[in-house]
């Protein structure tokens, strides 16, 4: 019953989506505002329906329904309910739905919190809104219903993938969708002034924001995905290039440019039509990055060999928004009228630098994402492109990109004083060169790995003394430093943090790539391993039984010159009813660098058991620096300025010299 | 840097508008050319043998193989059973696959049909005791099933889904390799038209 309801309030929601894109778009265009104001109901309506859909779909799985097919294909009876939960979005049924569901809520937040915005405007954007949660309902209740009966209905499920089963992973997916479709906020609101032929800084005021929350919501869904595959695939690496990562990287970097253009546009009224495309480029990739995902299109042909309507009606909706948008823009974005006008040298240029880097950098990995497609449908041949490509194409673009992100800030608006800022980067200089000489001295290269060290130490620094001559730190009295400081826009502050956080996850993603060392053994109880100056004994070795899961657990013995260090506990995991096994690895971390155990196969021939022994120099860093993202944008999100519904004209007058020093939240 | 107050007016102002709307139409013909590949590349899926996933196997022979019986049968199955039965199908399923259960009926229609051919079975990776109940439960279609506790045998013949199925011609060679729920439409139109051409 509840599925029927369910299936029932996704009709309905559907039916919602229809009322919300077609009736406001008609009243914007006739500016009757009768028709306009139906957006606001609509979509109170579309959420009511979505949640309840999605609620119907969780009671199944919490309750074990196995007479619905999603349930018994992706949940069990003995499965932690933790995991019950999660389940809903494990699958790529349940996922749809709370895609949809997240779109809901941003189409909420519009009429909400866009009291100030102007009408028309609002109800274009909120129709843009409906007809993409329309083709997502469509393609919901045509090819993908979760609620499927089954019948008969099994004993008990199948149980979701064991690798699944872990609580970085429960959340990483939601955290990705909340920034996949947080693009969809610029990107509706780019639609609504590309069709009103108009862009101005209190468009890039609203957009913004949003820009930002989906950004942080972005970075923080990528951080976990990858400290998931970290510790629970057992290779000991945290990046591995492969099509689903990339998937949410090619986004992420967009996102990251647009929330760059998107100062520009607000701050100086320029780069407006570039800001608008990057908005609708950056929801296209997570469109695709969605269905590439959810839809396996790429990491196996397996759901598109046996459902060819999915595949074809994805395709046919990716055509539809990318190439429909993008006929939008090269009919209308010519009348945008040009705003502001700046100097090679200025805050302007070093954005729009930032802003080509990162676009190259994301073309690159969507080369190298379809390469493999299109090739396969050129003459069938099937390749895949791995690591090295992107340690050859993709780090050099973002070396001059780390360059120019300590330099920004410190550049006026319009038109800069280059020889002042070169002279505050003398001593980012200084660090640039004495690290890539301590680097490559100490481990006598890679000296590309060398030069990344170095790169990160220059924007580490650029960024601090940055921060540090705008409270004026040692060269006033201690109580202006911290009167300054009190007074600095939390957006100044984000943008420094950012900044940081960028230079600290290279430093983790360079030195934990190039200097990790690794060895495997085979082990007996009592036999040591040498690894990076540490030995390991692997003591004991024993079962121990979870809700639904047996596991064999070892416990290590890690010394540094004959002192104990630490005890730890790789386990493996079998989950009988998938079959399936799972590594959890055992991780000692200190600040510069991570221990890392895995437990492999029982080798028959000897007795013994296979173990991989890593050491991460700096990995540790990689999630400190991405912690900074998240705090950095939050901190920009919290800027008074920013927040929804603060007094906006008055204030972007206001905020000339002191504040148009603040560059607001990102790297 | 010149202190000569010279702003420079952005370039896209002083473009003649004619090559500016090229350049605005840029990224929209980038974006056709991309989506004319991937139409023609899932075109290709969509033509006879593209649902056929490239399979090593294909016109090849039979892996050799001997697997022991499911918990409660007799006899397993080995390569040789398959070969010296002609014309047949090896179907791949497992008590824990939820879309075996959903093919699992068009098995047991078929298997009663007066011109069917042999259809043997591949326990993938099971708990004895499951699989015996599962056949027990929903029928068994099958004139032989091996019991490939360890999936070594389901590795050989490069299964990596379960459930699929293989034709096999009356020489002991893998004509077609289909991946995924076996519909009705699959079987009427793909599959006996292939086993009525291979016998006729």
């Amino acid at each position: 019953m509840t599925a029927e309801l369910g299936h029932y309030a996704l009709i309905l929601a559907l039916i919602m989506a229809l009322v919300q894109s077609v009736l406001p778009l008609i009243g914007a265009h006739r500016r009757d505002h009768t028709l306009m104001a139906l957006a606001g109901p609509a979509v109170i309506g579309q959420f009511v329906f979505v949640s309840m859909a999605f609620a119907c779909l969780m009671y199944a799985y919490v309750v074990s329904d196995f007479s619905v097919m999603n349930v018994a294909a992706n949940s069990h009876s003995d499965k932690p309910l933790l995991y019950k939960f999660t389940a809903v979005w494990g699958n790529h049924e349940g996922s749809m739905v709370l895609w949809v569901w997240i779109l809901a809520v941003y189409g909420l937040a519009v009429t909400a919190f866009g009291g100030n915005l102007p009408p028309v405007l609002k109800s274009r954007a909120l129709a843009i809104q409906g007809l993409i949660g329309l083709g997502f309902l469509l393609f919901s209740l045509g090819t993908s219903n979760p609620f499927m009966r089954l019948d008969p209905a099994p004993i008990n499920g199948n149980d979701l993938n064991p690798l699944l089963q872990d609580p970085g992973l429960a959340f990483h997916p939601p955290l990705l969708y909340f920034g996949y479709v947080g693009l969809s906020m610029p990107f509706a609101f780019a639609i609504a002034a590309l069709i009103e032929g108009r862009v101005d800084p209190a468009w890039a005021r609203w957009v913004r924001p949003w820009t930002l929350l989906a950004w942080i919501s972005l970075t923080a869904g990528i951080t976990l995905g990858s400290w998931w595959a970290y510790y629970e695939l057992g290779w000991g690496g945290f990046w591995f290039w492969d099509p689903v990562e990339n998937a949410s990287f090619m986004p992420w970097l967009m996102a990251t440019a647009l929330l760059h253009s998107a100062i520009v546009a607000e701050k100086r009224d320029a780069l407006k039509s570039w800001t608008v495309l990057l908005a609708i480029l950056a929801f296209s990739l997570s469109l695709l990055g969605t269905f590439l995902v959810r839809s396996g299109v790429l990491t196996s042909v397996h759901s598109f060999a046996s459902d060819p309507a999915r595949g074809a009606y994805i395709l046919g909706f990716l055509i539809l928004v990318v190439g429909g948008s993008l006929a939008l823009y090269a009919w209308r974005a010519p009348a945008l009228k040009a705003g502001g006008t700046f100097k090679p040298i200025s805050r302007e240029s070093a954005l729009l630098l930032n802003n080509l880097l990162l676009v190259v950098g994301c073309g690159t990995v969507f080369v190298a994402e379809l390469y493999p497609i299109v090739l396969d449908a050129i003459d069938g041949s099937k390749v895949s492109v791995g690591p090295p490509f992107f340690e050859k194409a993709f780090a050099p673009l973002m070396a001059p990109l780390l360059l120019v992100a300590a330099a920004g800030p410190m550049l006026a608006w319009k038109r800069a004083d280059l020889p002042g800022v070169l002279q505050r980067l003398s001593l980012a200089f200084a660090a640039l060169v004495a690290v890539i000489a301590l680097s490559y001295a100490l481990h006598g290269g890679p000296i590309g790995a060398a030069i990344g060290l170095g790169i990160a130490a220059w924007l580490f620094t650029g960024a601090a003394v940055d921060f540090f001559d705008r409270i004026k730190l040692f060269r006033a009295p201690l109580s202006e430093t911290l009167v300054r400081f009190a007074g600095l826009p939390r957006s100044a502050l984000g943008t420094t943090l950012a900044h940081m956080g960028i230079a600290v996850l290279v430093v983790g993603a360079v030195a934990g790539t190039a200097w990790r060392s690794e060895t495997i053994a085979v082990m007996k109880p009592g036999d040591h391993a040498e690894l990076a100056g540490y030995t390991v004994t692997l003591t004991t070795i024993g079962e121990s039984k979870g809700p639904n899961y047996t596991a064999q657990i070892a416990e290590m013995r890690l010394e540094r010159d004959g002192e104990l260090r630490g005890l730890m506990y790789p386990e493996k995991r079998f989950y009988p009813v998938q079959g399936t096994q799972t590594t959890e690895a055992a991780i000692r971390t200190t600040w510069f660098a991570d221990f890392y155990i895995a437990l492999g196969d029982p080798d028959e021939a000897s007795g013994g058991v296979g173990v991989r022994l890593y050491h991460n120099p700096f990995v540790p860093w990689i999630w400190i620096g991405a912690l900074m993202l998240v705090v950095g944008g939050g901190l920009s999100l919290s800027d008074r300025r920013l927040r929804v519904g603060a007094p906006s004209r008055r204030r972007a007058s206001a905020a000339q010299p002191a504040q148009a020093a603040s560059a607001g939240g990102g790297p | 840097m010149s202190e000569q107050p010279e702003p420079i007016v952005a370039q896209e102002l002083a473009r003649p508008i004619a090559r500016r709307r090229l350049w605005f139409a840029l990224p929209i013909l980038v974006f056709v050319g991309i989506a004319a590949a991937l139409v023609f590349g899932l075109g290709r899926q969509g033509d006879e043998h593209a649902r056929d996933l490239p399979s090593a196997l294909i016109d090849k022979p039979l892996p050799a193989f001997t697997l022991p019986p499911v918990e409660g049968y007799e006899v397993g199955l080995s390569d040789a059973d398959i070969k010296a039965a002609g014309v047949s199908i090896l179907n791949v399923f497992a008590s824990w696959c939820g879309p075996c259960q959903v093919e699992h009926p068009i098995w047991m229609a078929y298997a009663k049909q007066s011109d069917a051919v042999p259809l043997f079975g591949l326990n993938s990776k099971d708990q004895p005791e499951n699989a015996a109940n599962w056949l027990k439960k929903l029928g068994d279609p099958y004139k032989l099933i091996g019991a490939d506790r360890d999936g070594r045998v389901s590795i050989d013949f490069g299964v990596y889904g379960v459930p699929e199925t293989f034709v096999i011609d009356a020489t002991g060679r893998i004509v077609l390799k289909h991946i995924g729920v076996m519909t009705r439409k699959d079987l009427d139109q793909t599959i006996l038209p292939l086993i009525a051409r291979l016998k006729g």
